[in-house]
């Protein structure tokens, strides 16, 4: 393509203007977002915006069906606003992805710079270690972790923060490996710029962006596994109004009140879907590969 | 018989690679080497302009990786000022980093995309430590518009940038830490025409203006016509045919040259007979000259002895038995 | 809807026509290719005629290899808005064809080459599978049949010890072999039109001479036609009969390469020709920078903006294209 003058014969469109047609052509991926930003939203304040407690019992409603009134969502079998329940539960699934999906990345960038960086037998140790990682899902490394740490909260983020460093440290690994042979590190050699200042200045600044697109994507699968850990009861305990633990305390159920197990597990499915979308969207705008032409 | 005034220097250099024995993993055949650049002279004076020509497997990659002190030779020497470039230390070494400056094929390879063009440009002044923080936006946009750009671009990044802006960005960093030598690989090739005649006439005034020294590789006579005084025609590792530009286009004495001036589209005229064959593996070469395959003159004496690259007329050097031209290398 | 596609009975393509002045291979009349908001190509109109060959040059973004695309119909409705006629001898407007209409068409009446045969042919299939494949499948040759078919193919194109090449696999070839494979499988059945995308520019120089040659020799003998997608100005006058310049999907000037490259008389076609390098050039005169809007209202000359000799009328209206002086010309303004 020949060189483009700088200055652009037609007058810039309003920013209004650009906003809407940004919104036009990702409509799904704005859609996500504002569902991300809702759930946030809702966690933040969930005490001002959950009609009830989380463990408030009303002794006049078990089990009550969705239906115009105080508990639009229904109750559950303790008479808990299942609403409210969902809403404070937004608070411990997002609190969970997030933990979980820093210590993942945090420790998958350490892993994945010193094997990509360093090379020889120390790549070799690490990556063998990844692989033993890799060799079993996240969920049940993750149960693995909790046996020894312990249930809770934080014992939960921690399992499954160290379960994801697996994944993150291959991903991080191939992407210092792709970098390294990039033409600018040569030239920056050729420069005479020192070993650090190249995978300070070019490396690693290479390295994160990627990293930090996967992690949006990862966020909704650590939340599943966290939920998959409280559903087989050794995640986190109850009465915490975890989605997992309330889709396992409504699994009983089913068959009569199937809106106790439905409400937490529909605010689960709807969030995933969205986190998920949000991250195809955030990797199709920052990945010059994916990018369309245009 | 050295001269200050002499940048570069490659002296007889070699560099082979092992590849490994023939029939693969259980052979138990001799080693073979791969001779990627076999007994190459060639030097750049200060202020010179030299063009390396040949095609792909001619080894000029090669060459350009032991100009940059990127690979050490095999055997013979590579020198930058009278040193050895592999060797360079201290002082020395942050010369040779200062002084030479490389062009790339991939000029977008070779900005960091997570960089702006202000950090990119400004990269050479900073790590030489030659300006002061305060002169940093001045300097750089001056050297962007002594390359035609702008200097708005400075806050952008390449990914918002066209090809042919991307190659002047990367003059433009080339030329920061006032170079006396600028190594281009190929610098203007895959462009649009109109874009490569910019950037020809750009390259070609700098080096008038600045005298600075220019090591052009390309695969294009024209380019190296318009570009370089002095040319050298590779071919499977060796400069079979080297002197100034202009005597070696008008009257080739190799008969690889006359080749390679045949094959480059001329306006109007019919299509030439094309060589025949294509450049053989530079593994277990056979005896004699090694262009002896292709070429249309080969005698019986071609195919079995070697011939050096020898001064065959005025300002000329080239290796062939016999010559289009002037007197004939020996074997 | 079922187009007309069939072959004209009167002109088999095996033999080269005898008749004086056959109806053209190619009609191409007013073809405008749009993407969305993007106007890519604007009313471009050419004819070619049976036997000849017709380069269509310009920098990247002119629309040439969108041309070639949409010839083959890998470019087709609805994914592109087409608009106007592209017809080939007694088939109906391929504007309209379908996909099914299309392999009736691709690989039998018309073939391609691409720019990077390295990509273009199937790393997991030897030589061999992927030559044989359209002489079974378009012509129903037996296996046998088709593999004695492909070595003769193969020698044709000038790869030596064919039979043992069938069983290669692409990566095992040089570039310049890969190419020639590409054009033994591109000619296998005999296409009457043959459309080559920048063929050799991923090549080496005298390999590039090597296969332009074999392309035009090989056309030639089968009587067919064949456009070139080029960027090289020198190369296409001595490849082409006819040349069509373009410019942001517009022909900017458009008749036979001797006329044309002679005597350019459109602004952009000289300042392209300006930017050739010859061993000689001295000094060479750059076109300014800038690139073409292919926004759909641009109601005027796309070149305008870059153009020396620009008028005020020459943004505002298009030039109609008009024979002038030997060629057609789309020009308000030409250099005298």
């Amino acid at each position: 393509m020949a060189d483009v003058a700088l200055s652009s014969p037609r007058a810039a469109p309003s920013r209004a203007a650009n906003v809407w047609t940004y919104v036009r052509g990702h409509v799904w991926f704005v859609i996500a977002a504002v569902v991300v930003a809702a759930y946030v939203f809702a966690a933040a304040f969930a005490p001002f915006v959950a009609p009830f407690a989380p463990t408030e019992q009303d002794m006049m409603s078990f089990m009550a069906p969705p239906a115009w009134g105080p508990h639009l969502l229904g109750t559950d079998s303790f008479g808990q606003d299942l609403l409210s329940r969902t809403i404070y539960g937004a608070r411990y699934a997002l609190l969970i992805g997030l933990g979980a999906v820093l210590i993942g990345a945090g420790g998958g960038l350490v892993v994945g710079l010193a094997a990509g960086l360093i090379g020889g037998r120390v790549e070799w140790a690490l990556m063998r270690l990844v692989d033993s990682l890799l060799a079993l899902p996240s969920l049940i490394m993750a149960i693995a972790f909790i046996s020894i740490l312990g249930q809770g909260v934080d014992k939960v983020v921690l399992a499954v923060g160290v379960a994801l460093i697996g994944p993150f440290s291959r991903t991080v690994r191939g992407d210092v490996l792709q970098v390294k042979a990039q033409p600018f590190v040569e030239a920056a050699r050729l420069m005479g710029v020192g070993t650090l200042a190249i995978v300070w200045r070019h490396i690693i600044p290479n390295v994160i962006f990627p990293l930090a697109v996967q992690a949006t994507i990862r966020v909704s699968y650590a939340i599943l596994v966290s939920s998959g850990l409280s559903f087989i009861g050794i995640g986190v305990t109850p009465p915490t109004p975890d989605w997992g633990l309330m889709i396992a305390e409504g699994r009983s159920f089913v068959s009569f009140a199937p809106w106790i197990a439905g409400v937490p597990g529909a605010a689960l499915a709807v969030l995933l879907i969205a986190l998920s979308v949000v991250g195809d969207g955030v990797r199709e705008q920052f990945d010059p590969k994916l990018k369309k032409e245009g | 018989m050295s001269m200050p005034s002499e940048l570069f220097r490659l002296l007889d250099v070699e560099k082979a690679y092992d590849v490994g024995r023939k029939g693969g993993l259980f052979a138990s055949g001799p080693r073979r080497r791969l001779a990627a650049l076999d007994g190459v002279r060639l030097s750049l004076k200060a202020g010179e302009s030299v063009a390396i020509v040949g095609e792909s497997g001619s080894g000029k990659t090669t060459l350009l990786r032991v100009l940059l002190g990127l690979t050490s030779p095999s055997d013979g020497r590579a020198l930058y000022r009278e040193k050895d470039i592999t060797l360079l230390q201290g002082e020395d070494r942050d010369r040779f980093c200062r002084e030479v400056a490389m062009i790339y094929q991939d000029a977008r390879g070779s900005l960091n995309p997570r960089m702006s063009i202000l950090d990119l440009v400004a990269e050479p002044l900073d790590h030489h430590g030659l300006c002061k923080p305060s002169e940093r936006r001045d300097r750089v946009a001056a050297l962007l518009s002594r390359v035609g750009l702008p200097p708005e671009m400075m806050e952008r990044y390449t990914s918002a940038l066209s090809g042919g802006q991307v190659r002047r960005v990367a003059i433009a960093r080339a030329l920061a830490s006032s170079p006396a030598v600028l190594v281009a690989d190929e610098a203007v090739s895959g462009l649009d025409v109109s874009t490569q005649a910019q950037l020809l006439k750009l390259l070609r005034d700098l080096q008038r203006e600045m005298g600075v020294s220019l090591l052009f590789i390309t695969h294009d006579l024209g380019v190296a016509a318009y570009l370089c005084e002095r040319i050298a025609v590779m071919y499977l590792g060796r400069i079979v045919e080297t002197g100034l530009t202009k005597d070696v286009l008008s009257a080739p004495a190799h008969p690889y040259t006359r080749a390679l001036l045949n094959a480059a589209p001329k306006f109007f005229e019919p299509i030439a007979e094309p060589l025949g064959g294509e450049i053989p593996s530079p593994i277990d070469l056979p005896p004699g000259c090694r262009f002896a395959g292709r070429c249309p003159e080969a005698r019986d004496d071609c195919r079995a002895s070697d011939p050096e690259l020898v001064a065959g007329a005025p300002n000329r050097e080239f290796a062939c038995l016999h010559p289009l031209i002037g007197e004939p290398a020996f074997a | 809807m079922a187009l007309a596609l069939a072959r004209p009975a009167s002109a088999p393509p095996e033999t080269p026509s005898s008749t004086p002045a056959p109806a053209p291979l190619l009609t191409v009349e007013r073809l405008s290719l749009s993407r969305g908001e993007k106007l890519i190509l604007d009313e471009v109109s050419f004819t070619l005629k049976r036997g000849a060959t017709l380069g269509l040059v310009g920098e990247s973004g002119a629309g040439k290899s969108t041309i070639a695309l949409a010839l083959i119909g890998l470019l087709q409705k609805p994914q592109v808005g087409l608009e106007g006629t592209m017809a080939l001898d007694g088939s109906a407007n391929l504007v309209d064809a379908t996909e099914k209409d299309w392999l009736k068409l691709r690989g039998r009446r018309v073939s391609m080459i691409f720019q990077d045969a390295s990509s273009a042919l199937n790393p997991c299939f030897t030589v061999g599978s992927q030559l044989t494949s359209p002489l079974r499948r378009l012509l129903g040759m037996g296996a046998k049949e088709a593999r004695g078919r492909a070595i003769d193919l193969l020698e044709s194109v000038g790869l030596n010890d064919a039979a043992s090449r069938l069983d290669a696999y692409p990566h095992q070839l040089s570039g310049g072999m890969q190419q020639r494979v590409m054009i033994a499988i591109a000619l296998a059945t005999n296409p009457e039109l043959l459309l080559a995308d920048e063929p050799t520019s991923a090549l080496d120089v005298t390999i590039q001479a090597q296969i332009v040659r074999l392309i035009l020799d090989e056309t030639r003998k089968r009587g067919a036609s064949c456009i070139f997608v080029l960027h090289d100005l020198a190369l296409a006058s001595q490849a082409c009969d006819e040349i069509v310049v373009l410019y942001g999907g517009q022909v900017m000037e458009a008749g036979p390469s001797d006329v044309l490259l002679a005597e350019p008389l459109h602004p952009y076609t000289r300042g392209l020709k300006a930017c050739v390098l010859e061993l000689d050039t001295d000094e060479l005169v750059p076109l300014p920078s800038g690139a073409p809007s292919f926004a759909s209202k641009t109601p005027g000359c796309r070149f305008a903006p870059r153009c020396g000799n620009a008028l005020p009328k020459c943004v505002d209206e298009k030039p109609p294209l008009e024979t002038v002086r030997g060629r057609k010309l789309a020009c308000w303004n030409p250099a005298a």
